[in-house]
């Protein structure tokens, strides 16, 4: 009886997602630990680290996806969340460091002895207890965007004006963790880092765990996103991103619906900010760049915005096309082909990846459904998808 | 006839720059005449002087050359204070710095005879040496070093040069000469003690008057020395300079803030159309003023390799073309894609995010990443000063050339044929077109007078900024800020936020830094919009949305 609900609730094409993402946690760290290098079937280090990115990214993309897709609200200034999730994390992995920096300080990270710093800021305090430190990863995001929110949601800043102000947000965050006053490493960031809960995040046996950890997050937070968006509440956003004011006439409390999914969207920003951070080794404040967050958003819209899966697909493909371009001659044409991108996928396919596929799939239940009929010589079904429609 | 109001725009803008540029160029250059009679008497009497190689003689000599007023005297007594100075039977001779000998008494070049011996000085010389060239100086025929000869008096206060100032002040025509004259005599009346009281109080006058940093510290030396009156008006005038220069600080920051609003203004104003009136989220309009610093660069690189000495014209030029060439491309987006996207801004929004990065890259690839130089041309550079502030005319021109832009953007649009268009389309579109008005054609060129506009922006900017792909990037942000600050729709919003974003940061930089100023005012817009969600000035309207 759960169980059924629990598949109704997460749909076909998220039990191929979910499908595939177990699938994934369990080969790639397999073929990387397991199958000696040389053989076709080997997985290099280096490629679990890219996969395990482009999976936080993901993770992210699918935060967005959230707000975006299904309560209208698009930010252009998620990876703030992101940023900051990866900022709690990395200030966990600085004070695990201890005497091994270059200065040996015992509490001080390496860049605060350099800066002349006597003792350790307020803001980092505890931060070398992971438990705290995770909280700190959902909660600081979440304060953030709890803020923002309940200032732009109550005045009724809507569309345009929203995602201005929230690349402004990011932008003077961007500005602030640039500034060694802040005490986060400045320009330089966060990086050096040892191990984490008392594994070397170098080592092979680390990064094929936190990949597991990164599949099983990111499945997690689909998880909770297709909850949300299936259960009324999820209605009841995707009517106010459809006709905010019908739906307050309506009487409901909008701004309080909104603010709701925007402090989910953030917190699960800051986990997967949180995750990417000691995959990749570092965190600085190029993560706060407003162009980081608008490139969010078109993984997004190529993937298929209000699809959650599709956003997750956007992610990786988008990402996985920025590796092949700019590690090879095509580096200088990288930002040519994101930019047509934008412009594709915009003009020529509103509906993403995903509406594409289901577009396909449609005509080719419609002309089975022809075939058939004259087979049977009944008149044929009106097949096709009865997706909602994306508002223009 | 519809690119008749576009074309009296350039005239306009070329009008105003030409006559700025006239005007620049025929700077009257004053210079009083100063012409000082020669006593060659005197100055062979004093040089005889020398050749007696005693302390006494040797002072007497320095003395009657001083007073001499002769053309080599400077060059004598230098000498004589670098050691270069050589007294023998044959005469008087010396070198100068670069080692060439020459006669003191002739000024002629000459070889030095070997009987003749360097004049000795001692320390209580080598003063009066000093002094006596501050005074020699002080008569000067070149403006330029009076007036600083004055200042060195000013802040010597060598009585000796008394004399010499006021036998020089009557005859003085020069203004500036005259001034300075005024306050190193009072500077010395006032640190003399047995000078009459009447006199050094008219002097202390005199130096609150000058109002600077030299003033208010010698007035701060004799502040607890005096007594009665005197020490009553020095304080006073220390008291009057401190307000003076509170005051001015003020002027100083509101400037800059007028200057850096006025670059706000010129990169927002584009965007007041193409958002602000067509309602289109352009996130390229960045690069439109990209490209209309890189057109700059090529016209003056052009002028550079065919026609140097016309280099200073390059700028006015650029400007027209700027504007048509940043306009062609807006007109280039909006028919390409943004026409397919009305009515969907967070789409538009994601499209010309899109054309952003290839504009950039484009830029990129054909001239390269790094900055390009755009030099300033002549009537651009230095500064002058005015009521105590420091101008530059660099900064100024570009105020000026703000406001009439504004000014005639202003102008298009409530006084041509097209503005009359432009406005009737945003406010009802198929009411326009049911007039006859052809909405499509509007709407392009209503793109490329924003996006031109945005190039011309781009012209006056790479003065002031690098010319460098990511130029476009670093303004969109403010221009949008700019926009919605002031009130979409709206053009002297738009104005009037410019001046006080451009105010209200250079007004918390003395405090907060240059970061952290433009980090409070980005946080206080964040809440002000939350206030005012549309703008201090927002169009009244009963759409519940838009």
């Amino acid at each position: 009886m759960l169980t059924a609900r629990f598949l109704r609730m997460i749909e076909g094409r998220g039990l191929v997602f979910l499908g595939i993402m177990a699938l994934v946690a369990l080969l790639v760290p397999l073929c990387n630990l397991y199958v000696p290098p040389g053989n076709p079937f080997h997985v290099s280090n280096g490629t679990v680290v890219l996969l395990g990115k482009y999976l936080c990214y993901a993770m992210f993309a699918v935060a967005l996806d959230l707000v975006w897709g299904y309560c209208g609200i698009l930010s252009l200034g998620h990876g703030a969340f992101f940023a900051l999730g990866g900022y709690a994390m990395g200030m966990y992995l600085m004070r695990q460091i201890g005497t091994r920096g270059v200065y040996a300080h015992p509490v001080l990270p390496d860049f605060m002895v350099f800066l002349n710093y006597k003792e350790l800021p307020l803001t980092w305090w505890g931060f070398q207890h992971f438990p705290y430190a995770m909280l700190m990863v959902v909660l600081v995001p979440g304060l953030l965007a709890f803020v923002f929110g309940w200032l732009a949601f109550r005045s009724r800043v809507t569309g345009v004006y929203l995602s201005i102000m929230t690349q402004a947000l990011t932008y003077a965050l961007w500005l602030s963790f640039f500034r060694n006053d802040m005490g986060f490493g400045g320009n330089n960031g966060l990086t050096d880092f040892k191990d984490i809960l008392g594994f070397n995040v170098q080592a092979q046996g680390t990064r094929a765990g936190l990949f597991i950890v990164t599949c099983m997050a990111l499945a997690l937070t689909f998880i909770i996103a297709r909850m949300i968006v299936a259960s009324t509440y999820g209605k009841v956003l995707v009517a106010i991103r459809d006709g905010e004011s019908r739906t307050r006439f309506l009487g409901y409390r909008v701004e309080h619906h909104k603010l709701l999914v925007w402090v989910v969207s953030a917190m699960m920003a800051g986990v997967a900010g949180a995750l990417y951070v000691p995959q990749v080794g570092i965190i600085n404040p190029s993560e706060f760049h407003p162009a980081n967050s608008i490139e969010a958003v078109v993984w997004v819209a190529l993937g298929g915005r209000g699809t959650l899966v599709g956003a997750a697909l956007g992610a990786v493909v988008v990402n996985w096309l920025k590796t092949v371009f700019t590690t090879g001659w095509l580096a200088p044409y990288w930002l040519f082909a994101l930019g047509g991108l934008f412009v594709l996928v915009t003009l020529a396919m509103p509906k993403g990846l995903i509406g594409v596929w289901e577009d396909v799939r449609a005509r080719l239940a419609n002309r089975k459904a022809i075939a058939d009929a004259k087979a049977s010589g009944a008149r044929p079904s009106d097949a096709g998808s009865p997706d909602p429609q994306v508002p223009r | 006839m519809p690119f008749a109001p576009l074309l009296r725009f350039f005239m306009l803008c070329s009008l105003v720059v030409l006559s700025a540029l006239a005007l620049a160029t025929t700077q009257a250059q004053a210079q009083a005449p100063a012409a000082m009679p020669a006593q060659g008497e005197r100055l062979a009497a004093g040089l005889e002087r020398f050749k007696a190689d005693s302390f006494a003689d040797t002072e007497a000599a320095i003395a009657a050359i001083a007073a001499s007023g002769s053309a080599q005297g400077v060059a004598i007594l230098s000498a004589l204070a670098d050691r270069r100075l050589f007294a023998g039977a044959a005469g008087v001779f010396y070198r100068d710095a670069a080692g060439q000998a020459f006669d003191a008494l002739t000024g002629q070049p000459a070889t030095i005879p070997a009987d003749a011996a360097m004049v000795r000085l001692n320390n209580r010389l080598r003063n009066v040496v000093q002094a006596a060239l501050g005074t020699m100086t002080l008569l000067s025929p070149d403006p330029a070093q009076r007036v600083r000869a004055a200042e060195a008096v000013f802040r010597s206060r060598d009585a000796s040069a008394l004399v010499t100032i006021e036998a020089a002040l009557p005859s003085e025509q020069n203004p500036r000469v005259r001034r300075a004259f005024e306050e190193a005599r009072a500077a010395i009346l006032l640190s003399s003690a047995d000078a009459p009281e009447a006199l050094r109080i008219a002097a202390a006058r005199r130096i609150a008057e000058a109002g600077d940093n030299d003033a208010i510290s010698l007035l701060r030396q004799f502040s607890g020395q005096t007594t009665g009156g005197l020490n009553a008006v020095i304080n006073q005038g220390i008291l009057s300079i401190e307000q003076a220069q509170r005051i001015r600080a003020w002027g100083q920051t509101l400037w800059f803030g007028i200057s850096l609003g006025s670059v706000l203004l010129l990169a927002a104003i584009g965007l007041a159309i193409t958002f602000g009136v067509m309602g289109v989220i352009n996130m390229a309009h960045g690069e439109m003023v990209m490209i209309g610093a890189y057109v700059t660069f090529v016209v003056q690189e052009l002028f550079r390799n065919h026609a140097p000495h016309l280099l200073d014209w390059s700028l006015p030029l650029a400007i027209p073309l700027a504007f048509v060439t940043a306009g062609l491309v807006g007109i280039a987006i909006e028919r390409g894609v943004i026409r397919f996207l009305y009515g969907r801004p967070l789409e538009t929004l994601l499209a010309t995010f899109g054309i952003s990065l290839v504009l950039q890259q484009a830029i990129r690839t054909w001239f390269g990443p790094t900055n390009r130089e755009v030099s300033a041309p002549s009537y651009m550079a230095g500064s002058f000063e005015f009521v105590g502030l420091q101008i530059t005319y660099g900064r100024l021109w570009i105020v000026v050339f703000t406001l009439c832009v504004f000014a005639a953007l202003l102008l298009v649009l409530k006084a041509t044929p097209l503005g009359l268009q432009m406005r009737a389309v945003t406010q009802n579109r198929r009411m326009a077109s049911a007039m006859g008005i052809r909405t499509r054609f509007v709407d392009a060129m209503t793109f490329g007078l924003g996006s031109g506009i945005a190039g011309v922006a781009g012209v006056a900017l790479s003065q002031i900024d690098n010319v460098s792909p990511n130029l476009g990037q670093s303004y969109i942000i403010d221009s949008f800020m700019v926009v919605v600050f002031g009130g979409v729709g709206n053009l002297w919003g738009t104005l009037v936020a410019a001046f006080t974003l451009g105010v209200a940061n250079k007004m918390l930089e003395p405090f907060a830094g240059a970061v952290l100023g433009k980090i409070i005012i980005l946080v206080l817009l964040i809440l002000f919009i939350q206030k005012r969600p549309r703008g201090l000035f927002a169009l009244k309207g009963r759409a519940i949305e838009q």
